[in-house]
């Protein structure tokens, strides 16, 4: 069956890299997954649908870690062996922090505006940027191998994610509400 | 099981064998059964030319009366007259008393969680009344098709939980079915419309029944449907609009609240027609006889009926939204709204659904049978009768699953809308110092607090050494296969200690009930069901002889040594003289034996096939 212990980038016959070309990895994954996929051996023996199992469990964690770019930067840094230390707890830059500080109080205000669902779309778009604009950099750094660079804005990313998320629920909270 | 059902892709395995494989759409309000015949999908009607089967079950102390008959008897036997059993799928004690008010049977609380219908025949729970209906369609596809049924494809709703799934896998092996796979209505609908059209592109599916309430986003490309995002109600539906009219009549002809069970089914009916009246005409007239006698005579105009449903089909839309939002899009980039479900005859549905997507809705299948219908095409895919390399469905779980922490504070492992089968861990550690045990909920659903989501399963890991507070490495894996079923499993890493539960839902049914029960439907008929294993047996035999010799033929010289090729043979040549034979232990005993013979072959060929996938080439290239 598939070999559990490659990477993913090789499993999909990608270069092993940040930049991802989103097509041609969901090219890659629909061709194997129409080979490995359950539905394949749905009256096969235990032993086939056990490997079909594994195998498309195996390339569906795979897709989601290379389609998504912050995954994808942590797993790039695991493989290169740069994983930043999360315990050691190396501080942030001051003016970065400084900037998501604004944002969370920025958000936490967002329910006292006169109308909240505008602004909660709006401080999205400005965060969605934001991130976009990330991972852009994340892109150059990764392609100079400028891996402890790299390490410090996928932690920025990490950071700016959750800050995303957490307005997006809000926006549905509020979306909600209305009705 | 069948062997090699590895056929390369775009070879069949045994062309001149068609393998009888049904689609079901078990439905609140009707049920349908459809299959593939020459190429065509089509649903089956009954000996009097009907399609629909009422989800209607009426026990009575001479027997069981499923469909149309017993739906008749609705109104004057309503505690023996079960009908929108779906409802009831998977739902624990707690969530019937929370739909009792409208639900008009007597519940027995029983020493296990399922609920219990008490009737004039016995008390029964939600997957035996299924498990009914299940085998009328299931008899009706066989004296339809002439031959036992291979397996069948049974749609649920996108939006069920894992109880609900469960449960109806659970009714399907009461009824002695096989089931090839649980599809989820919206894509059975999906596969109706994009197989006949061959449309790439994103789509919703709509899909408003008697009972439950689904939205999916789908992509559709080059023959491989990815479900993006799910959402829904599972507990909204046509049924609601017909309370709402009800309740509405109620109020004109002054009907008391506490009216009886009689009195409301005829309420119920006398909506039901006058929704459908709206349907076609702008007034309905109505005559509602009263629990004296005398009648009360009135008239509903459209307008008045919007103004009912309104705030209901304002429900769905805002589940659309929601996820529209979870697929990451926006109504406009959505190209086609397929329509599913008796309730989008309702012309006020159409007009607020086609407003909110900014385009005209598809209506063209019946919508009544389009889910049926693409259930039909993938249980023909799925049991082997075309190569399945033209098509590929891709799942997502509806709901999030976690686990209960600290504090009675859900920890999401899978998130909704990931992708099936999938499988992640989490470590948990102990907080006490010296615990051994360690109690683990499994819990379903997007709320903070687990009091808020839906339990699943309770189950221990114990023999934990003793240690100091957080010192354990408790790894707790869910793994998810591709009917949307869960099983999870904890690891104590340190020591090695295991436990495992593959989630039976609090709800269902434990094994030791399913096997009473289908001893009790065996003993009706014992000497059909012998001799019918023995021809499955039969027939799986034939199957597996005729693949494996194909397979062979076909690269068992490159795949095997002399040597390797031996046991295969020899197992292969007992397989082909047990099958004549009547007994189907034996048969099946020689099947096992060459499946085993030929595990290393079966790994063989599958990394075959994948090598040449993952060389980036057209398998058809190699053919």
């Amino acid at each position: 069956m598939l070999d559990l212990t490659q990477n993913y980038f090789d499993l999909f016959g990608l270069p092993v890299g940040f930049d991802v070309d989103p097509e041609s990895l969901s090219e890659r994954y629909r061709e194997l997954q129409r080979v490995v996929h359950p539905d394949r051996y749905v009256s096969g023996t235990e032993q086939e649908r056990r490997l079909s199992m594994q195998g498309a469990t195996f390339l569906n964690e795979a897709l989601e870690t290379l389609r998504d770019p912050l995954l994808r930067g942590q797993y790039l840094l695991r493989l290169k062996g740069a994983e930043p230390d999360l315990q050691r707890g190396q501080p942030m830059a001051p003016a970065f922090l400084m900037d998501q500080l604004e944002l969370r109080e920025e958000l936490a205000e967002l329910r006292t505006r006169p109308d909240p669902l505008a602004a909660a779309g709006a401080f999205i778009v400005r965060v969605r940027h934001r991130v976009d604009e990330l991972v852009g950099r994340l892109g150059e750094q990764f392609a100079a191998e400028a891996l402890p660079a790299a390490a410090e804005l996928v932690r920025e990313l990490q950071f700016l994610r959750k800050l995303q998320v957490e307005a997006e629920n809000l926006e549905a909270e509020l979306e909600d509400e209305l009705l | 099981m069948a062997l090699l059902q590895i056929a390369e892709p775009g070879q069949s395995t045994a062309p001149h064998q068609h393998r009888l494989a049904a689609g079901i759409d078990l439905g609140t309000t009707n049920s349908l059964v459809a299959t593939v015949r020459s190429g065509r999908a089509e649903t089956l009607p009954d000996d009097t030319g009907e399609h629909l089967l009422p989800s209607v079950v009426r026990y009575t102390a001479g027997g069981v009366v499923v469909g149309r008959v017993a739906r008749a008897a609705a109104a004057d036997d309503p505690l023996n007259t079960v009908a929108s059993v779906k409802r009831l799928m998977g739902r624990g004690v707690d969530d019937v008393r929370s739909l009792g008010s409208r639900l008009p049977y007597e519940f027995r609380q029983t020493e296990t969680a399922v609920p219990r219908i008490h009737t004039a025949g016995g008390d029964v729970s939600a997957m035996e009344v299924s498990a009914e209906i299940l085998r009328v369609l299931a008899h009706r596809a066989e004296a339809s098709l002439g031959g036992p049924l291979s397996g069948v494809v049974i749609t649920v709703p996108a939006y069920f939980d894992d109880a609900q799934r469960q449960a109806t896998k659970d009714a399907a092996r009461l009824a002695g079915l096989n089931v090839l796979r649980l599809l989820n209505e919206p894509t059975a609908a999906a596969v109706a419309y994009g197989l006949d059209r061959g449309a790439d592109g994103v789509h919703a599916i709509y899909d408003l029944g008697g009972g439950t309430f689904d939205i999916s986003i789908l992509r559709l490309h080059r023959g491989v449907f990815e479900v993006m995002a799910t959402g829904g109600d599972s507990a909204l539906g046509g049924d609601d609009f017909d309370h709402a009219v009800a309740r509405w009549i109620m109020r004109q002809a002054g009907i008391r609240d506490d009216a009886g069970h009689h009195q409301l089914r005829r309420l119920l009916r006398d909506a039901c027609a006058a929704k459908e009246a709206l349907s076609s005409s702008d007034a309905a007239e109505l005559r509602v006889e009263l629990d004296d006698g005398r009648h009360w005579e009135g008239r509903m105009d459209r307008a008045t009926f919007d103004g009912l449903v309104d705030p209901l089909i304002r429900m769905t839309i805002a589940a659309c939204r929601r996820t529209l939002r979870d697929a990451g899009i926006g109504p406009q980039d959505v190209e086609q709204v397929v329509m599913v479900g008796g309730s989008t005859r309702v012309p006020r549905v159409r007009e607020l659904v086609g407003e909110f997507f900014g385009r005209p809705p598809l209506v063209d299948i019946d919508p009544d049978r389009v889910v049926a219908i693409g259930a039909a095409i993938q249980a023909d895919a799925l049991a082997g009768n075309k190569s399945g390399d033209d098509m590929l469905l891709l799942d997502v779980i509806p709901l999030s699953l976690g686990l209960e922490t600290m504090g009675g504070l859900t920890e999401r492992l899978i998130p909704r809308n990931t992708t099936i089968p999938v499988a992640r861990a989490q470590e948990f550690t102990t907080f006490k110092d010296g615990q051994t045990a360690i109690a683990l909920h499994v819990v379903q659903g997007e709320r903070e607090l687990v009091a808020d989501n839906r339990s699943l399963a309770r189950f221990e890991l114990r023999g934990i050494p003793p240690m100091v507070a957080g010192a354990a490495r408790i790894r707790v894996t869910y793994s998810v296969d591709a009917d949307g079923l869960l099983h999870v499993e904890a690891e104590e890493q340190t020591s090695g200690v295991k436990a495992a539960v593959t989630v039976k839902p609090s709800y269902g049914l434990t094994d030791d009930e399913i096997a009473g029960m289908l001893r009790d439907s065996m003993d009706h008929a014992r000497a059909d069901m012998v001799a019918r294993q023995l021809r499955e047996e039969q027939v799986e035999a034939e199957r597996v002889i005729e693949a494996l010799r194909a397979a062979l033929a076909a690269d068992g010289e490159a795949l095997l040594t002399a040597e390797e090729r031996q046991p295969v043979d020899e197992a292969l040549a007992s397989l082909a003289a047990a099958a004549g034979g009547g007994d189907t232990a034996v048969i099946r005993r020689a099947r096992e034996s060459l499946e085993k013979a030929c595990e290393p072959y079966v790994e063989r060929r599958m990394n075959a096939s994948i090598r040449r996938a993952m060389a980036g080439r057209k398998v058809e290239e190699f053919e």
